[in-house]
C-alpha cells in the first residue's frame, strides 16, 4: 500500500419506535407541540424514578440477533453524568460495563461482490435528551423542547473496521436496511431516529516504508448519507494535511472532536480530549440488574424476520428473477412481501416483478406512499399479470385495467368482461382491421415503401385507435409488415 | 394535644369529647400556629386541615372508618404533596409546588390519615441537626436549648411537641431514628425496599427509605402497614408484607438473643448514654432477654464508606436542580451562556452542608479516583453488611444506642462538619445494609436529655422488629 487510507469506525444511534418511552409512560412520537409529550419522571422532578419498558429491551434482543451479537444474560444501566439544558436530570440513564450485547457483524458487499465483514463493539440502550431550539427571533433566548427526552436509544458501536467512506455508507445502509426489517426504528435520518457519528484516523506510509497513524477524530452532526461520505472525504484529506504541517500522530490519549460543517462542507474543530467531560458513570441505583430470561431470547428468536441478504438471493432462486430486481424489491420488506404473494396467483414471476417495479412503483412514487397504503390486492395483481401474459389483454390494455382497479376496486377479469376489454387475438377479425386501415391510409403505406419507417408505428397505432386498443400488437406488427412487403 | 399522644389515645380523646375531628383540628390549627413559632417544626402548615378533618367524621358517621382515620400526620419536606409547596429546607427550592403525591401520600390518605403539615429538615435530607435548613432551626421540644437532630428534626419535633400523632421522615444514614432519639419519641426505618420512594426527594438513592416517628412501635407498625408495598413506579420496592404488621401484637422478649455490638459503647461513647443503654440492657436481660456483647471491627469503616456512597449519589441525584424547569433561577443577570445560568442558581440555591457533598461526590465519583474511592466504598459496604447479617444467623436482634453522643447544644457542631458525621456510627452501618431498625427512648441523661436504644433486625422482620420494641417500651422498665 503506497498511499495513505483510513481506519473508519462508526457510532450509530437508533431511536427506537416503542409506544412509550424509555423509562416512563409517556407516548414516543416525533414531533408535537414542544413540551406536550412530557411528565414529571422525563422531566427530572423531585422524587421522581425511572421505571424501564420492557418493550425497549425486547427491541434491543431482535436487533441483537440480527446483527449476530453475544446477549448479555445479566445487564445493567448506569448513569452517564453531565450538566446540559435538554438533559433534565443531569444524567443520562445509559449502559457502561455491562451492554445488553456483545460482539456482531453486518456484511457488505464490495462491486465484486466480494463480502466484507465490518465487526461490531456492542449494542446498549440508553434514552434520548431533549432539543435545543436556538430561534432567529432578535432575542438571544434559546429554548427547550423536552418531547424528546427519555426516547429509547439503541447504540451501535462498530469495531474500527471500515477502510473508505464508500464503506462507511454502504455499512450505514445495511444497518438502517436491517432495523427497518425487524421494525424497531424508523430509521430515518432527516427526522433524527439515525443519527450517525464517525471516529476515522489516517495511516499514512513514509518513504522509508514505515506507517505513521494520524490522531484519531470524531466526527458529529452528520445528518444525511451523503454527508458522511462528503465529512470523511473531506476529514481524509484534512488529516493527512495536518500530520504534514505538525507530524502529530496517534499517542492514544489526543483524540479530537471535529464537527461537520453542512454549509461548508467541512469539518471544524471542536474540542480535544482534554475538554472531554469526565461522565463520572456509577451503576444507575433506581434500576435492579435485569436478567434476560430463556423465554425472552426465544420471543426474541421467532420475531426475527428473514433478514434482507438472504431475502435477496432466496427471492432471486425461488423466482427467477434478476439480482437487480431482487435487490430492488427486497428494499422494502413489504414490497417484497407483496411480491410473494402476488406470485401464488401470478404465473409468470418475471413478469410480476416487473409490473410492480415499473407500474405499481411508479403510483408510490407519484404520490409519495408505501406498498403499505397501496390499495390494490396482491392477487388481483397476480391475476392482471395472467391476463397479460396469456394474451388475453396487451400492456396498452393492461394500464387501463390497472388504472380501473385502483380507482373501483373491481378484480381485473371482472372489468375486462365488462368493458369488453379483450384482446383481439382473432387473425380474421386483426387481418380485417388491418386491411380497413391500410386502404384508409395509402399514403402511409406509400411513405413506408419509401423507406420511412416511422410510417409503421404510425399504422400500428391507426390500427390500436380503431380496435380500441384491443388489437395483439404483435401479431399487428406481424400482419402489417408482412402486408406491406 | 397532650404531647406523646398514641394513635389509640387519640382516638378515644375524639370520641369522648364527641365533638368530631373537624373541631379537633380547627384547634390543632390554632395550638401549632401560636406554639411552632418557638419550635419552628413546620415549614408550611395545612391550613385546611379543619376541612380534611371534617372528611373523617363523615366517614366516621357512616361507619366507614379507615385504619388511619383522622390521625394528625406531619410529612417531612422532601416527601411530595401535590399542590403544596415542598422546599426540601431550600432556597433552590423555596417556592417549587409538586403536581404529583408520592406513593406513600395518596395510601396516607386513602386510609383517612390527615396531614398537618410540612416539616423541618436539614437542607435535602443532609445534616444531623435540622440546622442547615434555610427556613431556620428547629428546637428540640424536650429542651429548646438543644437541637431535635436531623435529617427529620422537624418530624420529631412535631410528633414530641403534641402537634401530631405520627410523622412520615426520611432516613439515609439515621435520619428518622436519630431525630426520634434525641426528641424522645419513636424511629423507625424499614427494611430497604419495603416503602416506595416515589415522590421522595433522592438523596442517596440505594440508602434511602420513609420512615416513621411516633410515640410508640404499634403505631410505627400500623402506619408502615399502610404504606409499605410493592409500587409500579419504584423499581426497588419489593412485594413482601412483614409479619406482624396486621394484627400487630407485641412480642415477649424472653429467649429472644440480643447482640450488643461492643464497638458502639466504647470510649468514644458519652458516658451518660452509655449509662442509661447498658441499664436498659439490663432490664431486658431481667424480663429474659439473652444479653452477649458481639465486636464489628469493621463498624469503624462505616462512617467513611457511608461519606463516600451517599455523597456521590446525592451529586448526581442533585444534577436536576439547575434553575431551567423549575425551582429557582438566578435574578442576577447572567451573562449569555448557560452555563454561567446554572452556576449561579445552584451557587445561590445551595448551602454549604449540600455544596460540600455535592463536591465530595464528584470526586470521588472522578475518572483516576472512582476505583480508588466509590468502587471500594462499594466492597467494603458489601463486607460491612454481610458481617451484620451473619450475627443474624446466631441472634434475633442487634442492639446499639442510636446515637453515642448526647443532642447536641443550637450551634454547638455547626463549625465542624466531620464531629457530626462521626455521631452516625451506628445508625450508618443500618442503611448500608438494608436492615431494618427502630429507635426506641430508653431514659434520659442526668440533665434530662432523651437518649435512644437502637434495635436492627434481618431483612423484612420488621413486624417482629416492632413487637419486640413495643414489648421492651410497655414492660421493660
Amino acid at each position: 500500500m503506497n498511499k495513505p487510507y483510513p481506519i473508519i469506525g462508526l457510532e450509530v444511534h437508533v431511536q427506537l419506535k416503542t409506544k412509550t418511552k424509555a423509562f416512563c409512560r409517556c407516548e414516543n412520537k416525533y414531533g408535537g407541540i414542544p413540551n406536550t409529550r412530557v411528565c414529571p419522571v422525563c422531566m427530572g422532578m423531585p422524587g421522581m424514578l425511572p421505571v424501564l419498558n420492557i418493550e425497549v429491551v425486547s427491541d434491543a434482543l431482535l436487533a441483537g440477533k440480527a446483527l449476530n451479537s453475544n446477549i448479555s444474560r445479566i445487564t445493567k444501566f448506569d448513569r452517564k453524568n453531565y450538566t446540559y439544558p435538554d438533559l433534565p436530570k443531569g444524567y443520562q440513564i445509559s449502559q457502561y460495563d455491562k451492554p445488553i450485547c456483545l460482539g456482531g457483524h453486518i456484511n457488505i458487499e464490495d462491486e465484486s461482490g466480494n463480502i466484507k465483514k465490518i465487526n461490531i463493539t456492542r449494542l446498549h440502550i440508553e434514552e434520548d435528551a431533549g432539543k435545543l431550539i436556538h430561534l432567529e427571533d432578535g432575542t438571544n433566548n434559546s429554548y427547550v423542547d423536552y418531547n424528546r427526552c427519555g426516547t429509547p436509544l439503541l447504540e451501535v458501536v462498530s469495531e474500527p473496521d471500515i477502510r473508505s467512506p464508500e464503506e462507511a455508507v454502504k455499512y450505514l445502509k445495511n444497518l438502517k436496511e436491517i432495523f427497518e426489517y425487524i421494525e424497531i426504528s424508523d430509521c430515518n435520518m432527516e427526522e433524527g431516529s439515525l443519527r450517525c457519528d464517525a471516529n476515522i484516523s489516517m495511516i499514512i506510509p513514509l518513504d522509508d516504508g514505515s506507517e505513521v497513524n494520524t490522531p484519531i477524530v470524531e466526527v458529529k452532526n452528520i445528518n444525511s448519507f451523503s454527508n458522511i461520505k462528503k465529512a470523511l472525504e473531506y476529514e481524509m484529506i484534512r488529516q493527512v494535511e495536518d500530520f504534514k504541517k505538525t507530524g502529530i500522530t496517534n499517542n492514544g490519549k489526543n483524540k479530537m472532536t471535529y464537527g461537520y460543517d453542512d454549509s461548508k462542507g467541512i469539518t471544524v474543530f471542536q474540542r480535544s480530549k482534554e475538554g472531554e467531560s469526565d461522565y463520572r458513570y456509577f451503576p444507575e441505583p433506581d434500576l435492579p440488574h435485569l436478567e434476560i430470561s430463556d423465554e425472552m431470547l426465544s420471543d426474541a428468536s421467532k420475531r426475527l424476520p428473514e433478514l434482507p441478504d438472504l431475502k435477496r438471493k432466496r427471492l432471486e432462486s425461488q423466482y427467477g428473477i434478476t439480482s437487480y430486481d431482487a435487490l430492488t424489491l427486497s428494499a422494502d420488506k413489504r414490497m417484497a412481501d407483496y411480491f410473494e404473494e402476488c406470485c401464488k396467483t401470478a404465473s409468470n414471476y418475471k413478469k410480476a416483478a416487473n409490473f410492480i417495479l415499473t407500474d405499481i412503483c411508479s403510483i408510490l412514487n407519484n404520490e409519495n406512499i408505501t406498498i403499505s397504503s397501496f390499495k390494490v390486492k396482491p392477487e388481483d395483481i397476480g391475476e392482471l399479470v395472467n391476463l397479460l401474459t396469456d394474451n388475453t389483454i396487451s400492456s396498452w390494455i393492461a394500464k387501463e385495467v390497472f388504472e380501473k382497479m385502483i380507482n373501483t376496486g373491481k378484480k381485473p377479469s371482472q372489468i375486462v368482461e365488462e368493458e369488453g376489454l379483450s384482446q383481439v387475438n382473432n387473425d380474421e377479425e386483426l387481418i380485417k382491421i388491418v386491411d380497413k386501415v391500410l386502404s384508409e391510409n395509402p399514403k402511409s403505406v406509400e411513405d413506408f415503401k419509401n423507406g420511412k419507417s416511422n410510417a409503421l408505428k404510425f399504422l400500428m397505432g391507426q390500427v390500436m385507435k380503431l380496435s380500441k386498443g384491443k388489437a395483439n400488437p404483435v401479431k399487428t406488427t406481424e400482419m402489417l409488415t408482412e402486408r406491406l412487403k | 394535644m397532650n404531647k406523646k399522644i398514641t394513635y389509640a389515645e387519640f382516638q378515644s380523646n375524639i370520641k369522648n369529647t364527641g365533638s368530631g375531628y373537624k373541631n379537633f383540628y380547627s384547634n390543632l390549627l390554632n395550638e401549632i400556629k401560636k406554639n411552632d413559632e418557638e419550635i419552628n417544626a413546620f415549614i408550611t402548615i395545612n391550613e385546611n386541615m379543619a376541612s380534611d378533618g371534617e372528611i373523617s367524621d363523615n366517614f366516621i358517621k357512616n361507619s366507614e372508618d379507615r385504619p388511619l382515620e383522622g390521625m394528625p400526620i406531619s410529612i417531612k419536606d422532601n416527601i411530595a404533596v401535590s399542590d403544596i409547596k415542598m422546599t426540601c429546607a431550600s432556597k433552590i427550592l423555596e417556592n417549587f409546588i409538586p403536581p404529583y403525591n408520592a406513593s406513600v401520600i395518596d395510601k396516607l390518605k386513602n386510609a383517612g390519615a390527615v396531614i398537618t403539615g410540612k416539616t423541618n429538615m436539614d437542607e435535602f435530607a443532609m445534616g444531623s441537626t435540622t440546622e442547615t435548613s434555610f427556613f431556620g432551626k428547629t428546637k428540640n421540644p424536650v429542651n429548646n436549648n438543644y437541637v431535635p437532630g436531623g435529617s427529620s428534626g422537624g418530624a420529631a419535633a412535631s410528633v414530641a411537641a403534641g402537634f401530631s400523632v405520627a410523622a412520615l421522615g426520611s432516613d439515609t444514614g439515621g435520619s428518622v431514628r436519630q431525630p426520634a432519639s434525641f426528641c424522645g419519641v419513636v424511629g423507625y426505618k424499614p427494611t430497604y425496599g419495603l416503602v416506595s420512594r416515589y415522590g421522595l426527594t433522592a438523596f442517596g438513592s440505594s440508602l434511602d427509605q420513609i420512615g416513621t416517628i411516633s410515640n410508640n412501635c404499634r403505631d410505627a407498625a400500623l402506619v408502615t402497614s399502610i404504606i409499605c408495598g410493592v409500587d409500579s413506579k419504584d423499581s426497588t420496592t419489593v412485594d413482601i408484607t412483614p409479619e406482624n404488621f396486621t394484627n400487630f401484637k407485641s412480642l415477649d422478649i424472653s429467649g429472644k438473643k440480643f447482640a450488643v455490638i461492643t464497638e458502639s459503647l466504647s470510649e468514644h461513647t458519652d458516658s451518660e448514654v452509655k449509662r442509661v443503654i447498658t441499664s436498659k440492657i439490663e432490664q431486658i436481660r431481667q424480663k429474659g432477654g439473652i444479653i452477649e456483647y458481639v465486636s464489628i471491627p469493621e463498624l469503624e469503616y462505616s462512617v467513611s464508606i457511608y461519606y463516600i456512597i451517599a455523597p456521590a449519589e446525592a451529586s448526581s441525584n442533585l444534577s436536576r436542580y439547575d434553575g431551567i424547569r423549575f425551582g429557582l433561577q438566578t435574578e442576577k443577570k447572567p451573562d449569555t451562556d448557560v452555563a454561567s445560568l446554572i452556576t449561579k442558581t445552584r451557587s445561590e440555591g445551595f448551602g454549604e452542608e449540600v455544596k460540600r457533598r455535592i463536591i465530595t461526590g464528584n470526586f470521588v465519583l472522578s475518572s483516576g479516583y472512582y476505583d480508588a474511592y466509590y468502587k471500594k466504598a462499594q466492597k467494603a459496604r458489601i463486607i460491612l453488611s454481610d458481617k451484620f447479617k451473619q450475627i443474624f444467623n446466631s441472634f434475633d436482634y442487634i442492639i446499639t444506642p442510636t446515637s453515642p453522643v448526647l443532642p447536641f447544644k443550637s450551634g454547638e457542631t455547626i463549625n465542624d462538619p466531620l464531629k457530626l458525621y462521626t455521631a452516625d456510627l451506628c445508625t450508618i452501618p443500618v442503611n448500608l445494609a438494608g436492615l431494618p431498625a427502630v429507635s426506641i427512648p430508653a431514659g434520659f441523661s442526668e440533665c434530662g436529655l432523651p437518649v435512644g436504644m437502637q434495635i436492627i433486625a434481618p431483612p423484612f422482620k420488621d413486624g417482629e422488629l416492632l413487637g419486640t420494641g413495643e414489648f421492651i417500651m410497655s414492660e421493660v422498665k
